[in-house]
């Protein structure tokens, strides 16, 4: 499956998607949700708390391992998506739909910084080999 | 994302590593979709798809397993039974009908658990031991050992030539017998934890799943025929991933989590294994008298929303205790898991378990989780 190019993404397998508003919408990739397996548990970040770049701010959680997802800008955060509490699978059925919190960027610049699709396939194929 | 806590090795996946171990059907996992993890240096499928569904299969169907990795040892010559009195925790005293096995600890002298094992009972010249695959190099030497003491006329040998393949489930005796009709009139009569010797096929009726089912070890040259020969049939191959979850839901011990060289048998929950009453000496026996244990292994079931892992710190009314295995049971669809913690603690008593930077509530349930497709455990 490839990688949406309207959306851009982070080395640590997160998507992030620039909304109408001016918010943005996070989520983990295909690869990610595939090394991960059936997913059974999503937490995602308070609305309203800061984040830095980077930071760790919600978990996913297979049957098999737990990840942490990182933000992937600054920002404030603004919704998370509460469908995941029932339907965590989801994630793994829809990784491009089944979002799991949206922010607001402090830099609209940083959001295009991050990795375009072909730059993120690369990243996966490294990881690959 | 990042690898938080990682069961099997999340991030050791390889599409080719030549360092690694293979079992004789890699190139039989690979072929039928497998996910392949590096698993204790062996190249081992993870599952084929979903776990879940892999898990829920072998409850209520029947799947296989490859168990090639682990590993086969004969134990032969006069005496042998006496040894294994000695070797071992459990009594091989217990086991007399021929076939018949006999789960046990193998202890170190002060005590530690070296290994957990099944001997089966074929004469009093033959005891077959089936020992796990990271272990199994330690564990023949200290057999070769404590043999060249206590009964040197012993031969103890890794049956490298041979491979195993679990087949679990409700159906699963069925489809072996489907594929093996010939093995059928001397296993149809088998009871839980026994075995019969069919020549080429040495058929047990164990497993690791709390499922009924066989163990079969076989020829490596024909294990990769019997595999194919099993799924033409309908029986699908299931993954590491599930087998963890099927045997964590049956209260099996896994070793290296829930027990290990620096922690006994009786604070792992195998104080059912251990024969301290009869006057038989055997390793390890006196250190156990000499240190009554002042932990116990008992089920948890989460509670609040969250999953529970291996290492997560227990806190209870008694004093602090620690997770040794813990994961999302499919059949209760909560997280369930296994911990040591004080003695203290009861059956029914809520207990608090730091997950990240929270404290969630898990009641402590007596164990297995789950058996024979159904949850066996009530809150």
């Amino acid at each position: 499956m490839s990688n949406p190019s309207d959306l851009r993404y982070t080395e640590s397998h997160e998507w992030v998607k620039s909304d109408a508003d001016g918010t943005i919408t996070i989520g983990i990739t295909e690869h990610a949700q595939e090394l991960l397996g059936d997913m059974v548990f999503v937490e995602a970040p308070a609305v309203g708390r800061k984040l830095k770049a980077k930071e760790e701010c919600a978990v996913v959680e297979s049957v098999k391992a737990a990840a942490d997802v990182y933000a992937p800008v600054s920002g404030e955060v603004v919704a998370a998506n509460s469908a995941l509490d029932g339907s965590p699978e989801n994630i793994n059925s829809d990784p491009y739909g089944a979002w799991i919190f949206k922010m607001k960027p402090d830099n609209a610049a940083d959001v295009a910084a991050l990795l375009d699709a072909t730059a993120y396939q690369a990243v996966v194929d490294s990881e690959a080999h | 994302m990042g690898a938080r806590l990682c069961g099997l090795a999340l991030f050791h996946l390889k599409k080719a590593n030549m360092t690694l171990k293979t079992t004789p059907l890699n190139a039989a996992h690979r072929a039928m979709g497998a996910k392949m993890v590096d698993f204790g240096g062996w190249d081992m499928p993870v599952n084929y798809g979903s776990q879940i569904e892999e898990h829920h299969q072998v409850r209520n169907d029947c799947g296989m397993f490859d168990v090639c990795h682990m590993r086969v040892v004969d134990a032969k010559g006069d005496g042998v039974r006496a040894f294994l009195r000695y070797l071992l925790a459990n009594n091989a005293d217990k086991i007399t009908l021929p076939g018949k096995a006999l789960y046990s600890a193998m202890l170190r002298p002060d005590g530690g658990v070296i290994d957990d094992l099944i001997i089966y009972f074929m004469s009093e010249q033959w005891f077959r031991i089936v020992v796990n695959a990271g272990t199994a190099d330690k564990d023949i030497a200290w057999m070769k050992q404590q043999a060249a003491v206590h009964a040197p006329g012993l031969t103890i040998t890794s049956r490298d030539d041979l491979a195993m393949v679990a087949v679990q489930g409700p159906n699963a005796r069925a489809k072996v017998w489907q594929v093996l009709p010939q093995t059928k009139a001397a296993t149809e009569g088998l009871v839980n934890f026994q075995a019969a010797d069919c020549g080429e096929y040495f058929v047990a009726r164990t497993g690791y799943t709390g499922e009924d089912g066989f163990e079969v070890m076989l020829p490596k040259e024909k294990v990769e025929a019997f595999w194919y020969a099993l799924n033409k049939v309908g029986v699908k191959p299931i993954g590491l991933g599930a087998r963890d979850t099927l045997r964590l839901e049956a209260g099996m011990n896994l070793y290296g989590q829930d027990m290990d060289e620096t922690v006994g048998p009786l604070e792992s929950g195998l104080g059912w294994t251990v024969d301290l009453k009869s006057e038989r000496d055997f390793i390890g026996k006196a250190a156990l008298l000499a240190n009554p244990p002042s932990k116990k292994l008992v089920g948890l079931v989460l509670l609040d929303r969250g999953v529970l892992r291996g290492h997560q710190k227990v806190v209870t009314a008694h004093g602090a205790g620690e997770i040794t295995s813990g994961s999302f049971s499919p059949t209760l669809e909560k997280s369930i898991a296994l911990a040591r913690v004080p003695n203290g603690v009861q059956i029914g008593d809520t207990v608090q378990v730091e997950i990240r930077d929270k404290m969630l509530a898990a009641q402590v349930v007596k164990y297995p989780f789950a058996r024979n497709g159904k949850a066996v455990c009530s809150l």
